[in-house]
């Protein structure tokens, strides 16, 4: 089956990305000032040197940095990630504990930028001189012009301490009491403002591509042909000429999951929303490299899913794409 | 005809307009001339340069130093911008941080460009094991979340401006790289490239010389907002706090400045304001190279 074989040697390229992904965070730990014996002397308060080569010892940091190399890919094959020494608990423990903040607020933000992209892309399409046509292109500028932790503060300012709408930070509201819905509830009133913030600079995106990709399709002979037909504009434009325009945001949207993971790093700040991104800010401030390194290796592999998401999404919307 | 830059992936081929005698750059200046967008942006980007070289003898304020109470609203006593949470002039900060953002964000454009020309320009030269090679290489790169990576670069070999610079560099020249790629894939199979080859130019002179002097069209306009990225990326890092503490910037005029908007909010939202103008600026004025320098796309 061609589909398979697709299927297993995008597979093992994802893999291979992977295992350099962490051969590239070693290396560079390793390159690094200072090492993982440092930094528990540094927590107990200081040690001689003596005492530095049994730590050192103890977790083979005196072996050749090849086999220390593959002792480190060993253990995070088998999903061990090291222990992180500031928060006293397994990295990949603590990381599976803020994942799932983080993927609501990616995946949330991907979804809002595509849909409204989408809609706003071939609205203005279908008037490129009318003013929400104009309104887009303004607010493609703004998308790409403006920091997104700036984004981010600004609708803080506006939506929640001015006009109290929405929450200042965090994900949920710890004295709330209720049942099921209540909390998902309040975890949505905290999500929007995030999501917001974070779809802003893809959303831009998406509406400048969809509206070009739209205008073209809309010019094409195919279009016409519909038309002759007798079919209604409507369904032209959202039968025929849309499923064309889909395919370039999607790959786009593929090529933006290592950009949404760091504006997430930033907007996550912001909102203090407990996920990977404040993590990441946090572990860096307090010099937690086996949590850094953790979090850089799990954002790869985000990265690396959703491409591979993208690519099969890509098969099953456009014809054209399979069979290579 | 001009070879000039064919980065029209969406656009059909339509015949390119008939050749007039100028040259091709003072026609690129007329279509720049013409667009407006681009020219309030060209003119934003000289004030805020004149004012990051200038600024600091014209008004001649310490940023580091407290000069009245924290949080003095803008246009009291004599401080235009106000005051901070330690009582530093914010007009004095905004101008010396000018000069940090924009230097970062044009050399961090600049290795950016070194990075990705050199890599796109093996690859596409050489094609066959280099290019799959070199492009394997930079797929990887862009499986590293950018920000990230470059904060790991950071936190680890220290929050110099140097590094901080080359932390940028190394995590955003892949665009380059595979503009630059396509643009010598197209160009080394044109007749002019052959000629020159037959005529025994060396690889090295095909590559520098006969080649990329045509790709350069597309390679500027993606240096250009190189550069406003570098900005975007610099200020992002800074807001974190990942940055050198004895100079200003302005995202760290933000991120120094957040914990305190109930207090007030123009801390944040001016120098806010500042980035924002500045990348707008960049992003106009690259807009604009961009429809001047691909004749493809004038006809829009």
């Amino acid at each position: 089956m061609e589909i398979i074989r697709v299927i297993v040697t995008r597979l093992a390229y994802a893999v291979a990305l992977l295992m350099a992904v962490l051969v590239l965070n070693f290396t560079l730990i390793h390159m690094a000032p200072g090492d993982v014996a440092d930094t528990i002397a540094q927590s107990m308060g200081g040690a001689d040197e003596e005492i530095l080569d049994r730590i050192r010892a103890d977790y083979g940091l005196d072996q050749p940095f090849l086999i220390q190399l593959f002792n480190y890919m060993g253990r995070v094959l088998s999903f061990d990630l090291g222990y992180s020494f500031f928060y006293s608990m397994p990295v990949t423990e603590l990381i599976l504990q803020r994942l799932p903040a983080t993927l609501l607020l990616v995946f949330s933000a991907q979804i809002l930028a595509m849909i409204v992209g989408v809609v706003l892309g071939v609205i203005s399409a279908r008037r490129p001189n009318g003013i929400l046509s104009h309104f887009v292109t303004f607010f493609a500028l703004f998308g790409y012009s403006a920091p997104v932790f700036w984004t981010g503060i600004l609708l803080l300012i506006g939506f929640s301490l001015n006009i109290q709408w929405f929450p200042v930070a965090g994900m949920r509201d710890v004295t709330i009491e209720g049942g099921f819905w209540v909390h998902t509830f309040d975890v949505l009133r905290h999500l929007v403002l995030p999501v917001i913030a974070l779809s802003s600079i893809f959303l831009a995106l998406y509406s400048r591509l969809s509206r070009a990709t739209m205008m073209e399709t809309l010019g094409s002979d195919y279009v016409r042909t519909a038309k002759a037909k007798g079919l209604s504009t409507r369904s032209v434009v959202y039968k025929h000429a849309l499923k064309n325009a889909l395919s370039p945001v999607i790959t786009l949207a593929g090529l933006q999951f290592s950009a949404v993971v760091s504006g997430a790093v930033l907007v996550e700040t912001v909102f203090s929303w407990p996920g990977l991104g404040t993590l990441a800010f946090q572990s860096i401030i307090a010099r937690d490299t086996p949590t850094i390194l953790g979090i850089l290796f799990f954002s790869a592999l985000m990265v690396v899913i959703g491409n591979l998401l993208t690519d099969f999404a890509l098969r099953a919307v456009d014809p054209r794409m399979r069979g290579r | 005809m001009s070879d000039q830059a064919t980065q029209a992936p969406v656009k059909a081929q339509s015949p390119q307009a008939p050749v007039k005698a100028q040259s091709p750059l003072s026609e690129a200046w007329d279509m720049f001339k013409h667009n407006h967008a681009a020219m309030l942006g060209l003119v934003l980007l000289v004030i805020i340069i004149l004012g990051a070289v200038f600024g600091p003898y014209l008004y001649p304020g310490e940023p580091f130093e407290m000069v009245w109470a924290p949080f003095t609203p803008p246009g009291t006593d004599g401080y235009l911008l106000g005051t901070d949470y330690l009582g530093r002039d914010l007009l004095a900060q905004i101008i010396h941080g000018s000069r940090v953002t924009l230097i970062i964000g044009l050399s961090a454009a600049i290795v950016t460009v070194v990075i990705g020309v050199t890599i796109g320009a093996l690859a596409g030269f050489y094609r066959g094991m280099v290019e799959e090679a070199l492009m394997r290489f930079t797929e990887f790169f862009q499986v590293l979340p950018t920000l990230l990576f470059s904060m790991v670069i950071v936190a680890l070999f220290g929050a110099s401006l140097p590094m901080i610079t080359l932390a940028i560099g190394i995590v955003s020249w892949t665009a380059v790289a595979r503009i630059t790629r396509s643009e010598f894939l197209r160009i080394r199979e044109l007749e002019y490239v052959m000629a020159s080859r037959a005529s025994g130019a060396s690889n090295a002179k095909l590559m520098f010389k006969v080649i990329l002097p045509n790709a350069l069209p597309p390679i500027i306009v993606q240096s250009a907002l190189m550069v406003g990225s570098a900005i975007l990326f610099e200020a992002g890092l800074s807001f974190l706090g990942l940055t050198d503490p004895n100079v200003i910037s302005w995202g760290q005029i933000i991120g120094s400045n957040r914990q305190y908007i109930l207090e007030s909010s123009f801390t944040v939202t001016i120098p806010g304001l500042a980035i924002f103008i500045t990348v707008l600026a960049i992003s106009l004025v690259g807009d604009g190279l961009n429809d001047a320098l691909n004749p493809k796309l004038r006809k829009r």
